[in-house]
């Protein structure tokens, strides 16, 4: 599969948050405005990739030879985790601003589904290094695209007279079903035929 | 199935993994540390860390870090005594008079048990915005204290009790003007005094005198005997209802000893 085939299809076709729903919870939490959004968003496509990368080393050159694939989500879960830590020192040291507006959200990288999800699935499909690197780095773009499109809304949301009772979340779960099912567009015969 | 050399290959390999991890996020996080400014953290040491959220900031940390930007005043830390506030004042290196008195809660109400009336009997849930909802409460006088203690369990310090006759009970001692119990009180019968006042007008009844009396023994009924027994007292009547002036510093015993209701009480 080519590198363009990849990228399309983690960022559109198969993208993370709207056609397979992983990862919503910083999705819907931190996509209150645009600045902290795209934060997150390459705070996230930072971890997938680095997590992509490495995953794929320790699973092809610690767990396989082992033969000890049963601690295939002990080690990603390990390796994610120590990424996170070493994503909140930086993001703490250059960018403090933008450090406080991504608050808990940051720490809880580690449990987002969609940087497991991208180590699982890169492993799964037989991905190489570099294929694997750069599925993480579409997995990334793809939250990146879909939670700066869902800031972008909720800014503009925030200035409309919405009833009560969807105020907020509700909303923003609406807005996100509506994307989802735009997103249906994309499916994998555009893919082959955009790609021949 | 699992052989003692794949337990010992997965034990190995998470532990070297998981150390690996560990050495080198403590080296970057010897480049990467975020020094905190000494000044904050001084800040945040001297402040009481109760944490009441009475200065409007969550917890004390955060409001050592709006003392930080300039943004809360030296003076905005109610629970903080003279000395804290002088120590707080020197770090940020200005000067301010923090010589404001203590103010602390006090109950304005002595219709307990057998000295108010009750309008009806109420059976509910004992809590007082709960009996508040219904009629404003089963006394008689809607102004008093209703005797569940809400502000028992809004108080962060534990300075608020049961004195046993149907009221609370403030220790001054233990209070750190927080005014939490007061915003959960419905009737609004605590309110803040100075903490070195001599005499407290224990009601809190708008009701004119008649009434007053027949919903309470010791009700204020706005005879104006305290202001002319004690003319410097600072006593002064509005909505038929004696309150004190604290700036005033008159005396008031005799006001006390002359109150028909006797609802003028020392303030212990």
């Amino acid at each position: 599969m080519s590198y363009i085939a990849i990228i399309i299809t983690y960022i559109i076709v198969s993208n993370f948050i709207l056609t397979q729903f992983l990862g919503l919870c910083p999705f819907l939490g931190v996509s209150k405005n645009v600045e902290s959004a795209t934060g997150m968003g390459f705070a996230v496509t930072f971890v997938a990739a680095i997590a992509a990368l490495i995953t794929w080393a320790v699973q092809n050159y610690i767990l396989i030879p082992f033969n000890i694939t049963f601690l295939q989500t002990v080690a990603f879960i390990l390796i994610i985790a120590s990424l996170v830590q070493l994503v909140e020192m930086v993001v703490q040291k250059v960018a403090p601003p933008l450090y406080k507006a991504l608050g808990i959200f940051l720490p809880l990288i580690t449990v987002n589904c969609g940087v497991m999800g991208i180590a699982v699935i890169a492993t799964r499909t037989g991905y190489n290094a570099m294929e694997s690197f750069v599925a993480g780095i579409a997995v990334g773009l793809g939250f990146l695209l879909a939670i700066f499109i869902m800031a972008t809304i909720r800014e503009r949301l925030d200035l409309e007279d919405i009833p009560k009772p969807f105020k907020g979340l509700p909303i923003a779960f609406i807005v996100t079903g509506l994307m989802a099912m735009s997103f249906m567009a994309f499916d994998r015969a555009l893919l082959n035929n955009l790609l021949g | 199935m699992f052989d003692l050399s794949t337990i010992l290959a997965a034990f190995l390999s998470i532990s070297l993994l998981g150390a690996f991890f560990g050495i080198s996020l403590a080296i970057a996080g010897k480049y990467l540390v975020v020094k905190k400014e000494q000044k904050l953290y001084d800040l945040e040491r001297s402040l009481p860390g109760v944490n009441c959220g009475a200065c409007g900031y969550p917890g004390c940390a955060g409001f050592a870090e709006g003392l930080f930007l300039g943004k809360a005043e030296v003076t905005g830390c109610p629970p903080a005594s003279a000395e804290v506030k002088a120590r707080l004042a020197e770090i940020m290196g200005i000067v301010v008079d923090v010589n404001q008195e203590k103010k602390v809660a006090q109950i304005h109400c002595c219709g307990g048990t057998g000295l108010a009336e009750f309008a009806f009997e109420y059976d509910g849930v004992k809590d007082c915005n709960a009996l508040y909802s219904m009629y404003q409460g089963n006394k008689v006088c809607k102004y008093g204290c209703l005797g569940f203690g809400s502000c028992i369990g809004a108080c962060p310090t534990e300075a608020i009790e049961y004195d046993g006759k149907g009221l609370v009970r403030i220790i001054a001692d233990k209070c750190i003007s927080c005014e939490k119990c007061i915003a959960v009180c419905p009737t609004g019968v605590l309110k803040m005094i100075p903490v070195s006042a001599d005499y407290v007008v224990s009601c809190n009844s708008n009701d004119k005198g008649a009434a007053t009396k027949k919903a309470c023994k010791v009700g204020c009924i706005a005879c104006k005997i305290c202001d002319k027994k004690s003319p410097e007292g600072g006593f002064k009547i509005e909505n038929f209802l004696a309150s004190i002036d604290y700036s005033v510093k008159g005396e008031r015993a005799s006001a006390a000893e002359a109150c028909p209701a006797k609802c003028i009480v020392a303030n212990k």
